[in-house]
This record gives C-alpha cells, sequence and structure tokens, in this order.
C-alpha cells in the first residue's frame, strides 16, 4: 500500500505520550511559505505560558539556505507572526502560528505576498471586502500516483464521482473527514467539502472571509491538510492538473463581494467589476498561479469545466467561463461572483489583492500600481 | 518494515500494568554514560518514598566490565546521583536520576566528564555562562537504513525536507511529538524541535541552562529519546555522518553567553572570545566529538553547511563557518555567539566545559590547565 512508514508507527504509543501534561509549558509552531510560493514549512518553539494574542509571540528566525530563500552566506530570515490559531495536533493550549517571512534587511522575503496584500486591503477597509475560496486538491500515496487508483492504471472515466459515496466512488474520505474537524478545532473558517469530479479530488471552502483574513485562514487550512494527510500517511497535491488528458485538473475558484454588491442594486457593482475585469485577463492570469500563469496553462484549457487561459469570459451560471455568476445572484440582482480562474496553488494572498486592485481600486493595464510613491 | 518486535507487544496489555497503583513504593531508573563516551546504560531500583531532591537518593554501584567500563577482576564502579527528573515512562512519583560513574578508588571513570566540567563551571559561576545547544539524530529502522527511506535506494534529493510537513518530506514526527512531551513531563529544558535537511533528520534544542545543567538536561534529553525511539520501534543515531555523500551530517550547535555579552555593549565580549576560539581551534575540535575529532572529520567538510575541520573561521550569520554570530546579535551588538563544530554524538560536559576554560579562563595551547 502506498502509505508511508511514518503513518504505521504505533499510534497507542503516541497516544501516551501525547497525553503526559505539560506544566505551563506551551508548544508555538511556527508556519511560514518557502521560496517555491507554494511549499509551507514549520518549525516549534516552548513558550512560558499560553499566549492570548498575537502580540504576545515574539519574532523568530530561519536558515533560509535551507528552504530556496537565501544564500548559505547571508541565510538568517525572520519569522513574524501574523495569525494564531488552536493547535488541533497537539490541543490547547499549543498553537499554530502562521508568519510572514522577512529578509536580512527586513524586506518582505520574495514569496511574503501577505504584505503588500495587507496594505491593500487596509485601503478598502470601508468596502468590506468578502472572499470565500473553493480548495480543490488530489490526495496521492507515496508512490505519487492518485490515492486509490490502481496501481499501474486508471479508474473509470469521470461520470460518478463527483459528491460520490460508497468505495468505488470516494478515495480516501477519512482524510476529508480529520481535516474538516481539524479546522473547525483550529478555528478556521472552514464551511463546506465535496468530493469532486476526479477520483481522488476532494474540495474543500474556506470563507467567508473579510480582508486579509481570507489567506491568513487559506493557508492555514492547507497547512493542516498536509499535517493530517502526513499523519494518514498520503500526500495531498494542489497541482492544477496532476493527471493530464480526460481528468479534471485542480482549482481554487474565488468567490467576491463587496458591501455595496451585497445591498439592493448590487448587481450593477457585479457587472461594473467584471467588466475592469474583463480589460485586465493578462495581469489576472500572472496573479493566479505561482508560476506567472504556466500552471495554469495545463489547467485553463477551456475543457473539465474551465476557461481558457487565453480568453475572458463571463456568464450567469456558467462554469466554462472565466467569471460565473451564479445564478441566484441574477434573480437577486446582488450578492457576489465567481471568479474560477485562480489555480489549487495559487497564493491567496496575491489572489483577493489582485481582485481588490481591479474592482475596488479600479486599476487599469499590466502592472499594479505602487501606493507608497 | 523495520520497526522492532519489542514495538509489536500489545500496548493496551501493558497499560492494563501500568496503572496498577503503587502505594508508597517509588522506583528510581539510574542513568549513565558508559565506556564508549557515548552510549547510555540504565538501571531501575525501589525506593520506600519519593525522594524530593537528589540528596535522598542512595548512591549505588554497577559491573563496569559489561559497559566498557572495567576488568572483571575488579569490576564494581560507584553510580553517584547527579541530576533527578520525572519520569515519562512510568510516570509520577517515578524518577529518571542521571548518575556520575566513579571507579573502584572514587576517580571519576574515563567517560565521566561531568566531575571536571562541574569545577569549571564552578570557577566561573558569577559570569552565569548560559548555554543552548542543537541536538541533531537521525531515526533508523531496524536495519540501520534510515526510518522511511525506500528500503534498497534513497529519497529524492535535499530541498524540500528541512521544516518540511507531508509525508513525503518529513519521517517519523510522531517519534519527535513524543519526544517533546515527554521531556516537558520530566523537567528537561527543551526549547524547540524542528525537521532537519536531511529526510528522517530532526533536531531539539535544549536550553537555556546555566552551568553544569547543559551537560545534564542534554544527557537526559537523549536517554528519554533513546527511550521513545525504542517504544516505537525505531533507533536514534547521534553519529554526525550517518549516510556519506549529498547528505547532511548531524551536529549538536552549540549556543554560549555570559551575564556580559548579554549587557548593552556585550558584542565587544563575543569578539574576544571568537578571537581566543580562532587560536585554540586544535584544543576544540579534540573536545567536540569522542574520539577527539576523527568521528568529526568525516562530517565538517567545508559543505553541507559546516566549517572545514582543518580552518577556524566565524562571520555574521554565515551557517558554513565555525563559528556564527547571529544576525540579530550584530544589530543588538550583544547577545550570544553559536559554536557550530562540536559533533551530534559529543558529550555536552566536554564542548561547554571547553567554551568556559578558552573564553572566561582565557587559556590557552593545546592542553587544558590543571587546576
Amino acid at each position: 500500500m502506498a502509505t508511508s512508514s511514518s503513518s504505521k508507527l504505533n499510534k497507542a504509543v503516541k497516544q501516551q505520550y501525547m497525553s503526559l501534561p505539560q506544566g505551563d509549558k506551551v508548544q508555538a509552531m511556527y508556519i511560514w511559505i518557502d521560496g517555491s510560493g507554494e511549499g509551507l514549512r514549520c518549525k516549534t518553539r516552548t513558550l512560558d505560558s499560553e499566549p492570548k494574542t498575537i502580540e504576545e509571540l515574539p519574532e523568530w528566525n530561519f536558515d533560509g539556505s535551507s528552504t530556496y530563500q537565501s544564500e548559505g552566506s547571508n541565510s538568517d530570515m525572520f519569522l513574524i507572526p501574523v495569525a494564531m490559531f488552536r493547535d488541533p495536533f497537539r490541543q490547547d493550549p499549543n498553537k499554530l502560528v502562521l508568519c510572514e517571512v522577512l529578509k536580512y534587511n527586513r524586506k518582505p522575503a520574495e514569496t511574503n505576498l501577505r504584505q503588500t496584500c495587507n496594505k491593500i486591503m487596509s485601503m478598502v477597509e470601508n468596502n468590506h471586502p468578502w472572499f470565500g475560496m473553493e480548495q480543490e486538491y488530489t490526495l496521492l500515496g507515496t508512490d505519487g500516483h492518485p490515492f486509490g487508483w490502481p496501481s499501474n492504471g486508471f479508474p473509470g472515466p469521470q461520470g460518478p464521482y463527483y459528491c460520490g459515496v460508497g468505495a468505488d466512488k470516494a478515495y480516501g474520505r477519512d482524510v476529508v473527514e480529520a481535516h474538516y474537524r481539524a479546522c473547525l478545532y483550529a478555528g478556521v473558517q472552514i464551511c463546506g467539502t465535496n468530493a469532486e469530479v476526479m477520483p481522488a479530488q476532494w474540495e474543500f471552502q474556506v470563507g467567508p472571509c473579510e480582508g486579509i483574513n481570507m489567506g491568513d485562514h487559506l493557508w492555514i487550512a492547507r497547512f493542516i491538510l498536509h499535517r493530517v494527510c502526513e499523519d494518514f500517511g498520503v500526500v495531498v497535491s494542489f497541482d492544477p492538473k496532476p493527471i493530464s488528458g480526460n481528468w479534471n485538473g485542480a482549482g481554487c475558484h474565488t468567490n467576491f463581494s463587496t458591501k455595496e454588491m451585497r445591498e439592493d442594486g448590487g448587481l450593477k457593482v457585479i457587472e461594473d467589476a467584471i467588466d475592469r475585469l474583463s480589460k485586465r485577463h493578462q495581469y489576472h492570469i500572472r496573479a493566479y498561479d505561482p508560476k506567472g500563469g504556466l500552471d495554469n496553462a495545463r489547467r485553463l484549457t477551456g475543457r473539465h469545466e474551465t476557461s481558457s487561459i487565453d480568453e475572458f469570459s463571463a456568464g450567469v451560471a456558467n462554469r466554462g467561463a472565466s467569471i460565473r455568476i451564479p445564478r441566484t445572484v441574477g434573480k437577486d440582482m446582488k450578492g457576489y461572483f465567481e471568479d474560477r480562474r485562480p489555480s489549487a496553488n495559487c497564493d491567496p494572498y496575491i489572489v483577493t489583492e489582485a481582485l481588490v486592485r481591479t474592482c475596488l481600486l479600479k486599476e487599469e493595464g499590466e502592472e499594479p500600481r505602487d501606493y507608497t510613491k
């Protein structure tokens, strides 16, 4: 079976150790995004008491030369705590601490997209931008093949698997169930799950989150998923097209609204926003995966419920469009819209930032505006 | 799978026995360093009541001819309790008791480096020397191959594993989690953990500890790690270069400071210490692994974030140097420095003693001064 050796270590033994009281000491696991812009790293430190707020968590540092982030001769990088969650693995009072990464000169690391996103979000606070992101992913065995698939072949074609039930339809539900509970415990705003079109592919949704919280909650949800899969001995992939051919890719559809869009007559504002998005397609495509569009090129083919990467389109209830307006929104004349372009391995900070820049700050052209000048 | 038969014994059965009340009797497990200078041994005795301090624990003895420490004809050696911890395996009120070993004539055993360390630490009490040691180690299966590695091959090259998460990145996290909790329970000053650059390699940090406590807490943490691995059926190796080639070695980077270094302007004292260390490289190399430098010769190559064993170097935020000054220390102009030379299987008593001798007692030359 393609599960890891680690997952076969005796959990009863582990449980005895995990039940040992820890006095006043608290374990804080610091989490950050590495130089790939997709990978997550973590390490733990002991604190002398339970932190009540993020301000109580000290800055830390790490060796960036081991995470594709710096050279060995000048490798110290800083970890700045930005969001704190309960730890569903070590449980209370222990914490998961999402961090921003700064270079040795205190400038943001290349893959620290949170800093700019945070600035942009604070410029539009009064619009109360809400996001909901639909994170698709694929479960793989340690052999790299989708979990539950025949070891040297393929399952039957897509059709019966979406929201399916049964051992011949749903592969790896335990992971999904465990992840859902872990997120709820941690305080992540997970709002749903479903099995996806390709077998061993699943989706969870996080939101509605306002502003910077969207990125924070989605990254922590991803970390929790990696960690849950590690415990089960399988691997989660956010690759946007894990299996080429007649198999669905994996996206991160992003739902977006502002206070104005949610109020009566908001549909006009939605249409206005979509119009702006239509004029800035290339800029958004560049922001919607960690390789400036190269990853999405394998996924956005115009088939398998995607739009083509080269063309912008929008429509009510249209899953083949870049932007889909849900039918209920079309009827109520208010609500939100769904940008279906972001890939599963996108960075939610830059996705949400791009939407705010184009739709609220009304930017145009290929480059984001620099508001510091 | 390369885990031991022992680990497959029924833990539910064991748990029923471990829940039996023990009245007033207390189990004290005496732990000591054997003749190799790296191996740990242990045996247990029953006490009639819970010891409240180390002084309540009686001296004991053992057969040194079975631990590479004595001849059969004159094999009794003494165990002198030195530090007491809560027992995370048998739980309260039971104890782990770290001991010094004395020969039949009450002289310290060859691998009892604690006694001399303690004397040196005593001489510099007023300077409040603090240490933090970063213990790296590799988890092996009972077949001697790193845990989680393909049985007749290698994982993908280093890059994704350091601080990694996921079944394809982190091998054996259960061991790390269990060890962390066990140390917290025991009262060992464990201050952090992380996955290391080579898969199946991990690190934990102990400190800040003042003086003799550093060696005591690190040896206790190592014992706990061996015991936790035994429960899981895997093996912890402190070998400094378990896999030759393009795979990281395992060190025990030692962070050090005095009260003076921690105060404003302390950078000057740090730089002076580093200069002294620069003139005494060979003495420290001899103290930094149990084979006088031979073990470290396989590890300190100048590659894989190590310095070269033949040259001394120092630098701010430089992981290829013998001594690294952390960047924030360079900025704050006070703090501590990191000696990256000690190997994973070093004796922390020998390491901390050497740092005191060179940096605080201002010793020079290849031999330690006999006070």
